[in-house]
């Protein structure tokens, strides 16, 4: 893929302990990451590696507690609960694990909803949020509630929930988890799709391995330090750049040691799963 | 795109008027059909836009769960009824302490020295009503006898009244809302005027019929509607002599005297020199009577206390109700709050969704309430305590219930805003 030079999300060096005294726990150990746009990277681990740790500092819900990390160029260090609630709204979509739909909402008014958390309340935002299911293949249940929708349709909700905002940073975590098979390729279709704007950054929490043949890149990380980096299996030829002030030295795998399945697109068209034509205000 | 009523008045007044009044309206209908437009642009893209999320959402979110919502919604009445109920009470019993001096013709009063309230009566000497005429700016003094009396029934048995006497062509004290009969026949001998809601009390069925009051004869000439008394106590009206007459006043002796005032005249500085005139009497402006009866009565014999006690009760009551419901309500929709917090919505927009819901629980709720109250005032009007709504009644509870739900949404907000967003990875 068409990595950018310019990480969108870096962390550098980062520590993170969770729990006090006797439960206190050494969650992250020096991890340095740099997540560039146009790149679909998988973040894996067993249980307990800190993988959602991980992903919580990178998105700015938590803030480590040492160590350095810039989304879209604003650090989040020092950063009180209101400041990392606009570098979230401003830089991050988020796809979750149990979708977290609004069971009150409408597909196309939960898609909404980000834009009305950032003040987007203007006349554009229904087409906008339209234009947002379009992208996932849900043009046809704008008007469905979350109990009315599939697993992998709420899943595409929620997609299309994260990239409404055009954000430059979209996180998923463990996003097939709860789906079939077919469910589950369709989803990271779509991702793999948005990864293909060099403006966005895709990074995916996941234990799956049906994830594998969508990475531009993989990490692995184990006891709260990133083990191994390697290309993936949907990755170009391009040697990966090592992230600036990388502490751990990770192990290369060749892309061959995963075993890439067939990816069918199923109802959602590749070309048309391009985020927007819009252009991002974090755009290198 | 300009409304069409507007190019007809224009249109018209180019024809009707002369050249300068044209331009200036012209140019005024200009500036009005621009306003026009603004507003109707505005109004199309309002409609377009639809209800604004954040207010669908709180909408939803309290009708997601109708058990939920009907028990906040119950809260809410009930505890806006019983503030109405005790507040509208209060109201009516105000006005009915009062009634009498609100409706007797008088800028001052000169009353006994002590005097409480007007069904206090002792008695005044007929000089200082003539000292009072000597003061300038005195237009008029007109005595007024009051007392209890034996109400003879015609059947046998006995009631108390309470006399009211003052000369019926004189102005004073007379009876209002008349609904049979005439005033001026007061004058006649042996005549009083009741009301209607006593006539059971009275052993009487209208006009014509007649009691008796210190085995004098005392025949119904005149009905009225309304004029009740806050002791239960029926009034009767009659002229100023015969009430003497019912209640053994010696001639020389009044109630109260009430001074009519001359147009130019400055009531307090008048009230000054009458006091200063006169002996073993205070002089009141209505204001001044108006709020010792009031006093008396609200706040000396506790009776106030009990309203004001019962309508602080409803506050509270609401308020717990209310605080309980959307506590609960914010506990359920925990998950869907940590998710808004991880998307990036600031705590002002969480806050917002809730007072959203506090609010329109409110509305909800006042509309109800009001509805209720209105019933509550219709069937209480002919009792012996109505309850009373008013426009600033009404105003103030809406104002009320919205500060009460606003309050009862502190510990629901005080919860969310401490939710961790990250919360929403791990479910």
């Amino acid at each position: 893929m068409t990595a950018a030079t310019t990480p969108i999300v870096e962390a550098v060096d980062v520590e993170k302990t969770l729990g006090e005294g006797a439960g206190r726990v050494q969650a992250l150990r020096g991890v340095s990451l740099a997540l560039k746009g146009g790149e679909l990277t998988l973040l894996m681990g067993p249980s307990g590696s800190g993988k959602t740790t991980l992903l919580s500092i990178l998105g700015g819900m938590l803030t480590p507690t040492r160590g350095t990390v810039r989304l879209a160029g604003e650090t989040t260090t020092g950063a009180g609960p209101e400041t990392l609630a606009r570098l979230r709204r401003t830089h991050v979509g988020f796809v979750f694990q149990s979708y977290h739909l609004f069971p009150t909402l409408t597909a196309i008014e939960n898609v909404r909803l980000v834009l009305d958390v950032r003040g987007e309340h203007g006349e554009d935002a229904p087409e906008r949020a339209a234009a947002a299911l379009a992208t996932v293949g849900l043009a046809h249940k704008h008007h469905a509630f979350p109990r009315e929708l599939s697993g992998g349709e709420q899943q595409r909700v929620a997609i299309a929930r994260a990239v409404v905002g055009r954000t430059a940073a979209l996180f998923a975590d463990e996003p097939t988890a709860s789906l079939d098979g077919d469910n589950g390729r369709a989803i990271m279709t779509v991702l793999a799709d948005i990864a293909k704007d060099p403006r966005r950054a895709v990074l995916v929490v996941t234990h799956d391995p049906r994830t594998l043949p969508f990475a531009d890149r993989i990490v692995r990380i184990e006891d709260g330090r990133i083990v191994a980096e390697e290309a993936g299996a949907h990755a170009g030829p391009a040697p990966r750049e090592p992230a600036p002030n990388e502490s751990a030295s990770p192990k290369s795998v060749s892309p061959k040691s995963v075993s890439p399945e067939s990816v069918s697109p199923e109802s959602v068209s590749p070309e048309s799963a391009s985020p927007e034509s819009q252009g991002s205000p974090h755009a290198p | 795109m300009r409304p069409g009523w507007i190019e007809r008045i224009d249109m018209r007044l180019r024809t009707a008027a002369g050249p300068a009044l044209r331009s200036g309206a012209a140019s005024a209908l200009s500036r009005l059909g621009d306003a026009a437009d603004a507003l109707h642009e505005h109004l199309a893209r309002a409609r377009k836009r639809g209800l604004p999320l954040i207010v669908l959402l709180a909408w939803r979110n309290l009708f997601h769960d109708r058990v939920r919502l009907v028990t906040t919604v119950i809260g809410i009445v009930f505890s806006v009824i019983l503030v109405t109920v005790q507040i509208g009470l209060y109201l009516g019993f105000e006005r009915m302490v009062t009634t009498m001096i609100d409706h007797a013709d008088a800028d001052l009063w000169i009353v006994p020295k002590g005097t409480r309230n007007f069904e206090d009566p002792s008695l005044l000497d007929d000089r200082q009503r003539f000292r009072a005429l000597s003061i300038a700016g005195v237009a008029d003094v007109a005595p007024l006898v009051l007392g209890f009396a034996e109400w003879r029934r015609p059947d046998g048995g006995a009631t108390p009244v309470f006399v009211v006497g003052s000369d019926p062509r004189g102005g004073g004290l007379g009876p209002w809302n008349v609904v049979e009969g005439r005033v001026d026949a007061l004058a006649t001998p042996f005549s009083v005027a009741v009301d209607r809601s006593y006539f059971g009390r009275l052993g009487v069925r209208g006009l014509g019929d007649a009691g008796e009051l210190r085995d004098q004869k005392a025949r119904i000439v005149a009905v009225t509607s309304g004029i009740r008394s806050f002791t239960t106590t029926p009034y009767v009206f009659a002229a100023y002599d015969r009430a003497r007459a019912y209640m053994n006043t010696p001639a020389d002796r009044a109630t109260y005297f009430l001074v009519r005032l001359r147009p130019d005249a400055d009531a307090t500085a008048v009230r000054d020199r009458i006091q200063g005139n006169i002996a073993d009497a205070e002089v009141l402006t209505r204001a001044e009577f108006r709020e010792r009866s009031r006093s008396f009565w609200l706040f000396g014999t506790g009776a106030g206390a009990a309203l004001f006690g019962g309508a602080l009760l409803g506050i509270v009551v609401g308020t717990v109700i209310v605080a309980q419901t959307l506590y609960s309500s914010t506990k359920d929709h925990i998950a869907e709050f940590a998710t808004l917090r991880a998307i990036g919505s600031s705590t002002r927009y969480i806050v917002e969704v809730i007072l959203w819901q506090a609010l329109l629980s409110a509305v909800v709720g006042f509309l109800l309430a009001t509805a209720a109250g209105v019933v509550i005032v219709v069937l209480t009007a002919d009792s012996a305590l109505p309850v009373v709504m008013t426009p600033g009644l009404v105003l103030g509870l809406l104002v009320l219930t919205v500060v009460m739900c606003a309050v009862s949404a502190v510990a629901a907000i005080r919860e969310v805003v401490r939710i961790d967003p990250a919360t929403v990875l791990s479910r």
